[in-house]
């Protein structure tokens, strides 16, 4: 029996491959590895032993973590709520204005919007933290000025809004990223299916919601997983806004802070990067569950349209 | 994504820590510290004398900032980076460390006669038999206010709580100036310049305080939870939206003499004094009835060590000496009034705001603060918890017995004291 004709080794193709292959695996791999590795050790006596699953067995089992756990899951469930709710859809809407024909200074308008993207996490929550200021913002003043100084309260002070106000600093920092995406992919639709339509009497309103709107579903699933993924791994803007302890009564409370907490410690208390790790860990599996449901359940049933 | 972060903050670290690094003839020591605010006292008078006295020994201060410096500086450790002086907080954050071998044992070093048990006592093992930090300064809670405020409005300095609460309604009834400037949104001004500043007076200082640790006492007794009672009773005379006042903003609103009473921890005077226009004084706590025993919160607060992996551990040691001396102290103690020295031998300063905190040593019973030794230890951590509680409490979030039974739980949850 003949050999097969071996094909020579495309050693070429490794070459190509390998800088890529291996500044990911140095800063990616091996340090998620080595998370998920120590989520199941303890320091006991300086020395790490191996301990299977008991950290997650006191994450979930121990109410001191499990309540501050699911406190964190369930603000961070907010946070994003609200970003779905409020930041997408401004998303679409600025991106549909900024792409219609008759707008002037749109590129003005553009790079307005998309300005606050670029700033430190640290410079808006201490910006925001001044305008929200009870003493010295202008927050009060402005809405005095309209007659509703009534409304104001200290926001980021209170249990029941500070969550809320920070979700939504949060979008206004972040609202050009879904606003630049969209536009990109309203840009994209090719002018013989607007013309199309205008053909079947589809304009206007109607024109956006038949059109044009199912056509950038597939960008819309994609913001929809960034916002996700960047959502369930905030840590920053409430770090700078609230502190380490998410203030007030950890009303703020998310994940990532939570995980801080945990790996680093804070003040008198003492970092645990075992137990840091679980939580890490978790937030890896969570994060890993959502974009698996997004890519099996939603992206499949996505319809491409090729032009 | 959270494991870059981390990454980047180790990577980070590393970098800053050995850019710090200077390679010359001379021996350069490191200093680590989270006293940023002290980089001009440190570079101008403190190093310059011992430079002086030191020949061949260069000093560079390195601070980073405070709410950064316990994670940052055990990260430094870990990686090796860290300078060859660290600041000590006070008690297990140190001695964490020094279990890890991070710090070296300075119990021998000369100098350390210097210091009285109870100095040292924040820096040494449980059983008292190894030292790991030359005790630098404590500082003292009480009440700073606005001279000119009380002159103006007739108020007497109080001493009791009755007197406390009647000069507060008069402020307020005044209305010129906010009562007292005190926020909740960093929850630990709360904790610390509330509870930890008025509670020595209920808990009878360190009596109660070792009663706590003992296990004899627990939060959830009358002496425990009458200083959180207090506290809530502070809500009406804050300012508007304390909810969302910073410290920061509380020290501006009482240096801009918009607040009359200010709950202070008297690390704030060097500030104070450079920014305040009109004269200011001080009292400790109220007691509760004339003529009771007062106790002030005295709290041993920095130190300094020997980093263990220091390759300049000869000449670092050459400098703890110096710290220990009657010399380093004056310079310390004049350079940053409210940063009292603990050295044995007594320290001449110049300061008025200063010399008003210190004399109540001689008048008042001394204790720290009671959530540090030992029950600062576990998870759930007493102090941030009281950090929270305190701040729920002032906001009416919860109840002083409310608050006090959360804490005790958590204690309870992982402390058995030693029967």
């Amino acid at each position: 029996m003949a050999a097969a004709p071996k094909r020579p080794f495309r050693w070429h193709i490794g070459v190509f491959l390998a800088p890529a292959v291996l500044v990911y695996t140095a800063i990616m791999i091996l340090p998620l590895a080595g998370t998920l590795q120590l989520s199941l050790f303890r320091n006991i006596d300086q020395v790490q032993v191996f301990v299977g699953l008991e950290n997650f067995r006191r994450l979930f089992g121990d109410p001191n973590w499990s309540v501050s756990f699911w406190n964190a899951l369930r603000n961070n469930v907010w946070f994003f709520i609200i970003h779905m709710i409020v930041q997408n859809p401004i998303g679409v809407l600025l991106a549909a204005l900024l792409s219609s024909p008759r707008l002037r200074f749109s590129a003005f308008y553009r790079t307005a919007i998309f300005v606050p993207t670029i700033l430190s996490f640290v410079i808006v929550g201490f910006a925001w933290k001044l305008i929200l200021s009870p003493l010295w913002g202008v927050a009060p003043n402005l809405m005095d000025l309209v007659g509703l100084k009534s409304l104001f309260t200290p926001w980021l002070g209170k249990e029941q809004y500070a969550l809320t106000t920070l979700s939504l600093i949060s979008v206004w920092q972040f609202v050009g990223i879904p606003m630049m995406l969209i536009y990109a992919a309203l840009l994209s639709i090719p002018e013989e299916v607007i013309e199309a339509a205008e053909c079947d009497g589809i304009t206007g309103m109607a024109q956006f919601w038949k059109i044009k709107l199912p056509l950038i579903l597939p960008s819309i699933g994609i913001i929809s997983i960034l916002t996700f993924v960047g959502n369930f791994n905030a840590f920053d803007l409430i770090y700078t806004a609230q502190g380490a302890l998410a203030g007030p009564n950890y009303s703020t409370d998310i994940l990532g802070t939570f995980l801080y907490r945990a790996f680093f410690g804070f003040q008198l208390q003492i970092g645990d990067p075992n137990m840091g790790a679980a939580i890490a860990t978790m937030m890896f599996l969570i994060i890993l569950g959502g974009v698996c449901v997004y890519l099996f359940l939603v992206q499949t049933r996505l319809r491409r349209y090729q032009f | 994504m959270t494991t870059k972060l981390l990454t980047a903050l180790l990577l980070g670290t590393s970098i800053l820590g050995s850019a710090g690094m200077a390679y010359a003839q001379d021996v350069t020591l490191n200093i680590e510290s989270w006293r940023g605010d002290d980089l001009a006292i440190w570079k101008d008078k403190l190093i310059p004398a011992f430079e002086a006295k030191n020949p061949g020994i260069k000093v560079v201060f390195a601070p980073s900032a405070p709410t950064e410096y316990d994670a940052a500086m055990g990260a430094k450790l870990a990686a090796g980076s860290a300078g060859d002086l660290i600041t000590c907080r006070p008690f297990d954050k140190s001695l964490e460390l020094f279990k890890k071998g991070n710090l070296a044992d300075i119990s021998t070093l000369p100098g350390m006669e210097n210091f009285s048990d109870v100095a040292k006592a924040a820096w040494q093992t449980d059983d008292g038999k190894a030292s790991f930090c030359v005790p630098m300064a404590s500082v003292i809670h009480g009440f700073i206010y606005n001279k000119d405020a009380f002159d103006q409005l007739g108020i007497k300095v109080p001493t009791t709580n009755e007197e406390f609460y009647a000069a507060l309604d008069k402020i307020k009834a005044d209305g010129t100036y906010i009562p007292m400037a005190m926020g909740t949104k960093d929850l630990w001004e709360a904790a610390t310049m509330g509870y930890q500043n008025i509670g020595p007076n209920y808990w009878k200082g360190e009596e109660g305080r070792t009663a706590l640790i003992k296990g004899e006492q627990k939060l959830t007794d009358p002496q425990w939870v009458a200083p959180f009672a207090e506290l809530a009773k502070w809500k009406p005379y804050l300012g508007d939206g304390f909810e969302a006042q910073t410290y920061p903003d509380s020290q501006n609103l009482f240096t801009l003499g918009r607040a009359a009473i200010y709950p202070a921890g008297s690390w704030e005077i060097g500030l104070f004094n450079t920014q305040a226009q009109f004269k200011m004084g001080a009292f400790p706590p109220p007691v509760q009835k004339a003529g009771d025993t007062c106790y002030i919160s005295d709290h041993t607060d920095i130190g300094m060590g020997l980093n263990a992996a220091s390759k300049n551990a000869d000449a670092a040691k050459t400098f703890l000496s110096w710290v220990a001396s009657p010399d380093f102290a004056t310079i310390y103690a004049n350079a940053l009034p409210g940063f009292f020295s603990l050295n044995n031998t007594p320290v001449k300063m110049e300061d008025p705001l200063a010399q008003e905190f210190v004399s109540w040593r001689d008048k008042c019973k001394s204790t720290i603060r009671s959530t540090y030794q030992i029950l600062g230890r576990g998870t759930p951590n007493l102090e941030n918890e009281t950090w929270v509680e305190s701040a729920n409490v002032i906001n009416g979030t919860d109840t002083p017995e409310a608050a006090a039974k959360k804490l005790q739980d958590g204690l309870d949850s992982w402390y058995k004291p030693a029967k």
